[in-house]
C-alpha cells in the first residue's frame, strides 16, 4: 500500500460548495471541525460565565439577565433547574462538542495526512459523511435550550433515574431525548472518523515513514482513535437502551418501587448502577481519547523550540499503549461509592494507580527532554510548557482520588472538579490553542501575532491554576459539585467565599479568550505572510507547500529517511534536518 | 547588538515563567499547610484521615518538585545559545524512566496498598458489629427520612404502593415489626462512642449520603438496600449533606445528625411516637 496512492489522481474541486462546504479535503473538513468547535467553545464558555455568576454571588440579582434568559433567570435571579442545565450542558459541550470536535477530529484529520505523507484519508468521503453528522447532532444539542422544560440537567453524565424519568427534573424532558440523539449522531460521527484515522495511519504513510518515524501526535491519534472504537459503542448502546426506558416502557435502569409525583412508576427490574457501568466503560477512555492527542501535541510542539529531540521516544510509546490498555479496565474509580461491591473497588484502586506510572513516565520525559535545549519561548513553546505543569497537577490530584479510600471523602466534590479541569479542560486546552499558534501559518499561510498569544497564555494559565487549583482544597473542605449555592450548610460556612474570587479568576480566564478569538480573526487577514516553514521544523507538512494545494504534494509525495526529531544534528547544515533529507546528506542519529 | 538583546529578552522571560512556576508550588505549600478537612468525629475517620495526610505530604513534595523543576529548567535553557546535550541512549532512557515508574509505584500504588486498602477493608468488608444501633435512612427529593427498628430490633416491612402522606415510607402496617417502629424527617439521632449500623435506601433519584465531618459518602440508589457503619467520637450537632446529583433541590438537601450520649440518646428515643401511634 506504501507509496500505492501517489498515482491517485486529485483534481482540485472547482464549484464553491464541493470545495469549501461538501469538501472531501482532510484540510478544509479539519478546519470545518476546527471553527465548529470554536463556535461550540463560545457557547459552552458563556454558559461556564454564568455557573460563575451564580455561585460567586448566589444571592445576587442580575436584572440584565432576566431579559435575556426570562424562564431561567426570571426577576433577575437564577433558578436551580437552570443552574442544573446549565452544568449539564457545560460539560457535554466542552468535552464532545468543543475537545473532541476541536483537537481530535479538528486537528487530526488537518495534520494526519500532512504528518505521515498521504494525500488524504484513507475514505474522504467517508470523512465529509462524518462531518456533515456532527452538525446536526451540533443543532440538536443547542435546540434543547429552547425546548419545553429546557436542556438537559442531569449532569454530562446522565445517570438515570434523573435522566429516565421525566418528573425527576424538568429538563428530563424533550432536552434529554434531544440531549440522547445528539450525544448518538456525535458518536456515530465520532465513530467513522476513528476509523478513518486509524486506517489512514495504518496504510496510508508514505514511504519511509515507518511506525517508529511517527511524530508522537500520530501516535497519540492512533491510540486514541483505538480507544474510541472500543468505548463509544457500549455508550451508544446505553443511550439507545435509556431511550427504551423513556419512551418505551422498559426497565433497564429503572428498578421497582420508583416513587415519582405520588405515584409508583410501572418499571421493574432494572438497575441504575448499570447504567454508571456502561457509561465510564466509555467515559473513562474517552477522557484519554482527549488527554492523548493533546500531550502528542505538547511533546510535538518541544522540539522546534528547543532545537533538539524528545527524550524518550520509544518509552514514551511504551507508556502511550500501557496506558490506553489500562485505561479500559480502570472505570469503576467514578464508583467507588456507588454501592458497587467494595471487593471490586479494590481492583479499580489499584489499576488505576497503575496507570500513574506510564503517566509519570510521559510527565518525566516531558521535563526531561529541556535538558540541554536552545529553548526559545515563542507562543507555541509558551503553551507547550503551560501543558506539562497542567498534566502534572492534574496527575498529582488524580491520585488522590484512585486511591478508594481518599475518594470516599473526595468524591463528588470540588476536589473532582479541579482535577478534571487541569486535564480535560486544562492540558488540551493549552494543546488546541499552542497547536493553533503553531499551525496557523500551515493552515492559512500568515502567523498570529506573537504579543497578543503571550497575553493571552499567561492570562489563561494564571487565573486557571487560580480557579482550578483552588478547587482542590475547597473538595478537602467537604464542597460538594453541582450544587446551585453554598449557604444551606453551615460547614461550608468557613470556606464559601471562597467562590466569589474564584469566579473573579473565571471572569479573567474567560475574557483571555477573547484576545485569543481576536488574534485569530485579526491574524487571519493581516497577520504577517509565513515562510513555507517558519519555526524551521522538521516534520512533512512544513515540506508542503503553503498553504498546502489539494492532494497536498504536488506531483511527488515526499519520501521519508528519518524520526521527526532529528534537531541539532552534528555536522548538519542548518540545526534542523527535515524527515526527507537522505541519510548521504546528513547522518540519522535515531 | 541585537542578538544580545533578543537573548536577554529570553531570559527575562524564562526567568518570569520560572518565578511564575516556583509562587504556584509556594501557594501550593501555603495552602497545603492549613486544615481543610472539617474536624473529624468518627472513629474509621482517622483512618481516611491517615491516608489523606499521607497523600498531601507525599503528593504536594512531588507537585512542588514537579513545580520546581521545570521553572528551573525553563529558566535555565532559556538562557542558552547551543544545545548542550542532544540524545539520550536507549539504556539512559530507561533507565530515566525507572525514577518516575519507581516514584509512582510507591506513592501511588504503595500508598493505596499499603494504607488505603487496609482501611477500605475495615470499613467496607466487616459487616456492623452485632452491638450496633440500626438506623434506616431513606433518601427522596429533598429529604432524609429517618427510621429506627424499636424495641423488637426489627425494621417493619414497607411498600412503596402504601406511602401516603402521613406514612412517607409506605410501611405496611399489617407487619408486626412495624408497630413499634418509629420515624423522622430529617433529623437522625444516634448514641456517642457505639457503631451505627445504617441501611440505607432511596425513593426516586440516586442521592448520596455524605457525613462531612464522618469520611462517610455512600450513595442511595433506588432499588437497592446498602448497609455501612460507623462509630462516632463526638457528641454534638452535624450535617447530613447529598453528595449525588438529584434534581434541583439538591443543594438544600439537608439533615441534621445529633450524636448524644448514650443515656440521653435511649430516653430520647424512648419519648418518640411509634408507628402504630403510641
Ligand atoms: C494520573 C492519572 C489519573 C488518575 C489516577 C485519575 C483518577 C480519577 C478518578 C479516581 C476519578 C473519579 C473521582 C470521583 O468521581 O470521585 C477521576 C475523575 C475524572 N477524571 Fe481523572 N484521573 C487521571 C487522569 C485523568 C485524565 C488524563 C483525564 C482527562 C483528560 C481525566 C479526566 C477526568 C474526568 C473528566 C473526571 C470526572 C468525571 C465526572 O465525575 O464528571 N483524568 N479521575
Ligand atoms: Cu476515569
Ligand atoms: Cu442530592
Amino acid at each position: 500500500m506504501v507509496g500505492e496512492h501517489s498515482a491517485r489522481v486529485h483534481e482540485e474541486p472547482v464549484s464553491f460548495w464541493r470545495r469549501y462546504i461538501f469538501s472531501t479535503d482532510h484540510k478544509v473538513i479539519g478546519i470545518q471541525y476546527y471553527l465548529t468547535a470554536m463556535a461550540m467553545a463560545l457557547v459552552g464558555g458563556t454558559l461556564a460565565m454564568l455557573i460563575r455568576l451564580q455561585l460567586g454571588w448566589p444571592e445576587a440579582k442580575w436584572p440584565l439577565l432576566a431579559k435575556i434568559f426570562p424562564r431561567g433567570m426570571s426577576g433577575g435571579v437564577m433558578n436551580p433547574d437552570f443552574y442544573l442545565a446549565l452544568i449539564t450542558m457545560h460539560g457535554t459541550l466542552m468535552i464532545f462538542f468543543v475537545i473532541s470536535l476541536g483537537l481530535v477530529s479538528g486537528f487530526g484529520n488537518y495534520l494526519l495526512p500532512l504528518h505521515i505523507g498521504a494525500r488524504d484519508m484513507a475514505f474522504p468521503f467517508l470523512n465529509m459523511l462524518s462531518y456533515w453528522t456532527v452538525v446536526p447532532a451540533c443543532v440538536i444539542i443547542l435546540a434543547s435550550f429552547f425546548v419545553e422544560g429546557g436542556a438537559a440537567a442531569s449532569g454530562w453524565t446522565a445517570y438515570p433515574p434523573l435522566s429516565a424519568v421525566e418528573q425527576a427534573v424538568p429538563g428530563s424532558g424533550l432536552g434529554q431525548t434531544l440531549w440522547l440523539l445528539g450525544m448518538a449522531l456525535f458518536i456515530a460521527s465520532f465513530t467513522m472518523g476513528g476509523l478513518n484515522f486509524v486506517t489512514t495511519i495504518l496504510n496510508e504513510r508514505t514511504r519511509g515513514m515507518s511506525m517508529m518515524r511517527l511524530p508522537l501526535f500520530i501516535w497519540t491519534l492512533l491510540i486514541a482513535s483505538i480507544l474510541g472504537l472500543l468505548a463509544f459503542p457500549p455508550l451508544t448502546a446505553a443511550a439507545i437502551l435509556l431511550l427504551f426506558d423513556r419512551h418505551g416502557g422498559t426497565s433497564f435502569f429503572l428498578p421497582s418501587g420508583l416513587y415519582f409525583g405520588e405515584r409508583v412508576l410501572p418499571h421493574s427490574g432494572g438497575s441504575p448502577l448499570l447504567w454508571q457501568h456502561l457509561f465510564w466503560f466509555l467515559g473513562h477512555p474517552e477522557v484519554y481519547v482527549l488527554i492523548l492527542p493533546a500531550l502528542g501535541i505538547a511533546l510535538d510542539l518541544l522540539p522546534p523550540f528547543t532545537r533538539k529531540p524528545i527524550f524518550g521516544y520509544r518509552l514514551t510509546v511504551y507508556s502511550l499503549f500501557a496506558i490506553g490498555v489500562l485505561s479500559m479496565i480502570v472505570w469503576g474509580h467514578h464508583m467507588f461509592v456507588s454501592g458497587m461491591n467494595p471487593y471490586v473497588g479494590e481492583f479499580f484502586a489499584i489499576g488505576t494507580l497503575a496507570i500513574t506510572i506510564p503517566s509519570a513516565i510521559i510527565g518525566f520525559n516531558l521535563i526531561a527532554s529541556l535538558w540541554g535545549a536552545r529553548l526559545q519561548l515563542r507562543t507555541p513553546a509558551l503553551f507547550a510548557l503551560g501543558a506539562i505543569a497542567f498534566f502534572g497537577t492534574g496527575g498529582l490530584g488524580g491520585i488522590f482520588l484512585g486511591n478508594a479510600t481518599s475518594d470516599i471523602q473526595l468524591h463528588d466534590t470540588y476536589f473532582v472538579v479541579g482535577h478534571f479541569h487541569f486535564m480535560i479542560g486544562g492540558v488540551t486546552l493549552l494543546a488546541l490553542f499552542g497547536g493553533t499558534y503553531y499551525w496557523f501559518p500551515k493552515m492559512f499561510g500568515r502567523m498570529m501575532s506573537e504579543r497578543l498569544g503571550k497575553l493571552h497564555f499567561w492570562l489563561t494559565f494564571l487565573s486557571f491554576y487560580a480557579v482550578f487549583l483552588t478547587q482542590h482544597f475547597l473538595g478537602l473542605g467537604g464542597m460538594p459539585r453541582r450544587y446551585y449555592a453554598f449557604s444551606k450548610f453551615e460547614f461550608l460556612a468557613p470556606i464559601r467565599d471562597m467562590n466569589a474570587f474564584i469566579s473573579i479568576a473565571a471572569f479573567v480566564l474567560g475574557a483571555a479568550q477573547l484576545i485569543f478569538l481576536v488574534n485569530f480573526f485579526w491574524s487571519l487577514f493581516r497577520g504577517a505572510r509565513a515562510e513555507q516553514n517558519p519555526w524551521r521544523a522538521t516534520t512533512l507538512e512544513w515540506v508542503a507547500p503553503t498553504p498546502p494545494p489539494h492532494g497536498n504534494w504536488g506531483e511527488t509525495v515526499p519520501e521519508v529517511h528519518r524520526w521527526p526529531y532529528d534537531y541539532s544534528v552534528p555536522g548538519a547544515p542548518e540545526d534542523f534536518t527535515p524527515q526527507t533529507v537522505p541519510p548521504t546528506v546528513v547522518t540519522v542519529t535515531q | 547588538m541585537a542578538e544580545g538583546r533578543e537573548r536577554f529578552g529570553r531570559t527575562l522571560e524564562g526567568f518570569f515563567f520560572a518565578f511564575a512556576l516556583f509562587t504556584i508550588a509556594l501557594v501550593g505549600i501555603g495552602f497545603g499547610m492549613r486544615r481543610w478537612l472539617p474536624p473529624l468525629a468518627s472513629e474509621h475517620g482517622a483512618g481516611i484521615d491517615r491516608m489523606i495526610r499521607y497523600l498531601i505530604l507525599t503528593v504536594g513534595v512531588l507537585f512542588v518538585i514537579g513545580h520546581v523543576a521545570l521553572g528551573y529548567f525553563i529558566w535555565r535553557f532559556s538562557r542558552q545559545d547551543r544545545v548542550t546535550y542532544r540524545l539520550a541512549s536507549p539504556r539512559a532512557e530507561k533507565l530515566w524512566s525507572l525514577l518516575p515508574g519507581i516514584v509512582m509505584a510507591l506513592v501511588a500504588e504503595g500508598g493505596v496498598l499499603l494504607i488505603g486498602l487496609p482501611i477500605w477493608q475495615k470499613y467496607y468488608l466487616h459487616p456492623a458489629p452485632p452491638d450496633a444501633v440500626l438506623v434506616e435512612v431513606t433518601a427522596e427529593q429533598f429529604a432524609w427520612n429517618i427510621r429506627y427498628p424499636g424495641k423488637d430490633g426489627r425494621l417493619g416491612r414497607t411498600d412503596p404502593r402504601l406511602i401516603r402522606y402521613d406514612n412517607p415510607l409506605g410501611i405496611d402496617a399489617e407487619d408486626p415489626a412495624s408497630q413499634d417502629d418509629v420515624v423522622q424527617l430529617g433529623v437522625m439521632y444516634v448514641p456517642v462512642g457505639r457503631p451505627v449500623h445504617v441501611r440505607l435506601r432511596s425513593k426516586d433519584t440516586l442521592h448520596s449520603f455524605f457525613l462531612p465531618h464522618f469520611r462517610v459518602k455512600q450513595d442511595a440508589v433506588p432499588g437497592m438496600t446498602i448497609d455501612l457503619w460507623f462509630t462516632p467520637t463526638q457528641t454534638g450537632e452535624f450535617e447530613i449533606a447529598c453528595a449525588e446529583l438529584c434534581g434541583f433541590g439538591h443543594f438544600q438537601m439537608r439533615g441534621v445528625l445529633r450524636v448524644l450520649p448514650p443515656e440521653e440518646f435511649q430516653r430520647w428515643l424512648a419519648a418518640q411516637p411509634t408507628f402504630s401511634g403510641q
